[in-house]
């Protein structure tokens, strides 16, 4: 089984949890003897595992038919493409892209990110697929995120294999409701081409069933899962005289900061002995220093600024409760990475991991007590604590990302 | 098979409201009485009250004959006073037939068997109280809550004067043995044990109306049919259910209260009888002892007491609750102590259970220990205020044992002024 998959992130450049996901289910599905995966992202910086699969750069595949000699091009490309497979690409442009800004090796520039002209990428990302489409040999193809949407649509017109669809997050999450018609039209059109939807929650599938009218017989929730952390172990939690709760994310509107503010406020009136941190950065900060001064709990209320890599890791260890009071949040992988370094989860009912986390609480993000009141518990009662971290950190070690490659198998064999 | 013993459960907890940690010391009502009133309500319309007349209905047409023994918690008691109280006339009725036994328990459906010896035994005669001022029987046959039974649990409960136990058929007790016989108490012969028969207990309590058990419809004739089809020296069948299985377990439409109703008719016809437990182990006699050194319950297929003290959260609050018990024990304050029995109802540990919450309203068991947690800190904090844990229990019960030695003291010194004063009386008369 070959597959052909486009993504827009992938690990160690990552934005965001799109890329981790992307990343941890093509090595679970790695895992499965016959299965061969080709990942297209726009920009590789040439750094990325490949041990389980082939990377290929949109921004190293030409779609315009240009002349090169072969030292130029290994030059140019060498350290992340064979100049002989750039031939070999060449081939497969059969349609007349010259509108498209090219560079000397006829290929476009991407810059991987999410920049303010996305829509032009996401529509010169299609235009690498029509190469890849045509040259490349592949069983089924597969999009992940509305970003690659119109990509992997292109794809199954050209070459008649199955497409499906990953459906990471929709615009219903990220603007609460107030929906880009763009975007929308992008993602409904990607969905209605598809021969089949995975979603990482029900919570997304339902969105997708109600928002963009699909047939709920097309749409199968595949839950995300977590990779194993070998050093796990090797964060340590320093004994301190306060307890620690932590928010940490994108400090938005999708996040819900407000409620944890809140939440602090009421559980600073009934004791002092908790620190509450809020890491990460995002266009609520200023707004959240301004409320928690207003509650009068600045001294206990504490801002990190961005945090990444293993320093994510570190401030979670030394948390006693992590929270995520996401408005709506399609999966939310931060809380499965706090259960792995052994700290309690307090999560939103308005999560998608709330589907399969026994061992945390779940609370609406609207119910500021009923969050208070778990910050509450589990600071004081040790074996709340303590229940929460073994029996967790057990549960989250179970839920395999190979398990999900299956479950997307078995996608992919009812799609053909 | 010459008898068929029923007994019927009664029982059920005080709903907790959603009680959050800033009302700790701020508010002392638990209780969501909403929803216990519409819980006892449902089960009183759906389930009891046709079970009663059903039964009231059977001892008359079979003269008497038809027997069976109810067990009802005093905290379901003082449900049923308060919502159903047309219940318990129904009850008192039928305790008038003299073919009803009630049995004795614990007054809360409590732990404190495994806990707390003392609250034990004062629960007990709490319980055994209530029965009396209600329905006029002196319980002398015990059924622990859940059937939690170990042999130091006997030694108590015959202590405490009762002749007979309810014990459920847990096969690492029995071994090979045969429910359908009367026991004795590993080391006291003078305490019977009654084993619960459990298939048949559960064919009618929970398969009787699942079209796919094998054995669907079943009907009187047939069951019956089973119980003379066993070995001619079973001399007794233990039929115990939660007596909501008439009615809510097992809907009315399903034909439930008709398989009751015609249960005497063909059991006399086989010239078998119904007995009360405490008949049963009067007129059987012991087949063996039965030792149970570990406790055992009626839950699930390890009969342990697991699903009630299994996991962390439920040991944290079971010891947090009854190391208490000895402080207040020793309070006054009728509202603390009633407040103290209402939390001991098993059920909410139950609901703290991962695998096994049955009849929880929580979403999940950190739910369940986060409220109750919140309510017996605040209970904790009203305990303090009465004895502050700054004083150690051993003080305590120094101070408390003068107090009550001096109740004795001024007894006595009383008793000698009146003899004196008589002495001096008859001195005067002289």
């Amino acid at each position: 089984m070959k597959a052909l998959m486009f993504g827009w992130e992938f690990p160690p450049h990552i934005l965001g949890g799109l890329g981790t996901a992307s990343y941890g289910l093509t090595k679970g599905m790695a895992l499965q003897p016959d299965m061969q995966i080709t990942f297209v992202i726009p920009k590789p910086h040439g750094d990325e595992d490949q041990s389980f699969l082939k990377i290929v750069g949109a921004c190293n595949v030409p779609v315009v038919w240009k002349e090169n000699d072969w030292q130029h091009i290994n030059h140019r490309i060498g350290h992340l493409m064979h100049p002989d497979e750039y031939y070999w690409l060449r081939n497969g442009i059969k349609y007349d892209f010259s509108r498209i800004h090219t560079n000397d090796l006829g290929c476009i520039d991407f810059s991987g990110r999410y920049p303010d002209n996305l829509l032009e990428e996401i529509s010169n990302y299609e235009a690498v697929a029509s190469v890849l489409a045509h040259q490349m040999e592949f069983d089924i193809i597969h999009s992940h995120d509305w970003l690659t949407y119109p990509a992997g649509v292109f794809a199954k017109q050209i070459s008649g294999k199955p497409l499906v669809i990953h459906v990471h997050a929709t615009d219903f999450d990220r603007s609460r409701g107030q929906v880009n018609p763009t975007v929308y039209s992008i993602e409904k059109r990607g969905m209605d081409m598809a021969d089949h939807i995975m979603t990482v929650s029900d919570l997304t599938r339902k969105i997708v069933i109600e928002k963009y009218h699909q047939d709920p017989r097309k749409v199968t929730t595949v839950h995300n899962a977590v990779e194993p952390l070998p050093d796990a172990n090797s964060f340590t939690k320093t004994p301190r005289r306060d307890k620690v709760v932590t928010f940490l994310g994108r400090i938005t509107m999708q996040k819900g900061p407000e409620y944890f503010v809140e939440a602090a406020h009421r559980v600073l009136q009934k004791t002092k002995g908790v620190r509450f941190v809020m890491a990460g950065s995002g266009d609520m900060m200023q707004a959240m220093i301004d409320l928690a001064a207003k509650r009068g709990i600045a001294d206990r209320f504490h801002f990190t600024g961005f945090l990444k890599g293993r320093q994510v890791h570190e401030m979670l260890a030394e948390s006693d409760v992590y929270i995520m009071p996401s408005v709506s949040e399609p999966f939310g992988i931060s809380p499965l990475e706090a259960m792995q370094v052994g700290t309690p989860s307090i999560i939103s009912k308005q999560s998608g991991c709330a589907e399969i986390l026994t061992h945390a609480i779940k609370t609406d993000y609207w119910d500021i007590d009923a969050m208070a009141d778990a910050i509450y518990a589990i600071v004081k009662n040790p074996a709340m604590y303590n229940s929460l971290r073994e029996l967790g950190r057990e549960e989250v070690n179970n839920i395999k990302w190979y398990d999900a490659g299956l479950k997307v198998r078995a996608i992919y064999d009812s799609a053909m | 098979m010459q008898n068929i013993c029923f007994y019927f459960q009664i029982h059920q907890p005080l709903q907790l409201k959603r009680y959050r940690f800033f009302e700790i010391g701020q508010d002392h009502y638990y209780y969501d009485d909403f929803q216990t009133e519409d819980k006892m309500r449902l089960l009183v319309e759906q389930s009891y009250l046709t079970a009663n007349r059903t039964i009231s209905e059977m001892i008359r047409s079979s003269n008497g004959k038809f027997k069976c023994a109810f067990s009802i918690s005093g905290t379901a008691l003082e449900q049923l006073e308060q919502y159903a109280p047309e219940l318990i006339d129904s009850f008192k009725e039928l305790a008038q037939t003299g073919s009803v036994e009630f049995l004795g328990e614990t007054y809360a459906h409590s732990l404190s068997s495994v806990y707390d010896a003392n609250e034990f035994e004062s629960q007990i005669k709490l319980h055994s109280e209530k029965i009396k001022s209600l329905f006029g029987q002196k319980p002398v046959t015990f059924r622990n809550s859940e059937l939690i039974y170990s042999d130091e649990i006997g030694e108590i409960v015959s202590k405490a004067g009762f002749k007979t136990v309810l014990i459920d058929e847990a096969k690492h007790i029995l071994g090979w043995k045969s429910p359908n016989f009367v026991y004795q108490h590993a080391y006291n012969n003078k305490l019977k044990l009654l084993v619960r028969n459990h298939k048949l207990s559960d064919d009618i309590a929970f398969r009787f109306s699942h079209q796919n058990w094998s054995d669907f419809p079943l009907t009187a004739e047939k069951f019956i049919g089973w119980l003379t089809g066993m070995p001619e020296n079973d001399n007794i069948v233990n039929l115990w259910m939660s007596y909501e299985s008439f009615g809510l377990y097992q809907p009315a439409y399903t034909g439930i209260f008709e398989f009751l109703k015609a249960l005497p008719y063909h059991a006399m016809e086989q010239k078998m009888n119904f007995v009360t437990p405490s008949e049963a182990s009067k007129k059987l006699e012991s087949a063996g002892t039965l030792s149970s050194p570990y406790p055992i319950s009626w839950a699930g297929h390890e009969k342990d007491l697991s699903p009630w003290i299994g996991n962390d959260l439920q040991q944290e609050a079971l010891n947090k609750l009854y190391a208490v018990g000895e402080r207040v024990r020793l309070c006054q304050d009728k509202a603390l102590q009633h407040d103290w029995l209402m939390l001991q109802a098993t059920d909410h540990f139950r609901y703290m259970s991962h695998k096994d919450a049955v009849g929880t309203h929580y979403d999940n068991a950190y739910e369940a220990f986060m409220n109750y947690m919140n309510v017996l800190a605040d209970f904790l904090e009203r305990v303090d205020s009465q004895y502050p844990t700054s004083i150690e229990n051993e003080e305590l019960n120094e101070l408390l044992k003068t107090i009550t030695n001096q109740d004795k003291e001024i007894e006595k010194l009383q008793h000698e002024i009146s003899k004196l004063k008589a002495r001096k009386t008859k001195k005067t008369e002289a």
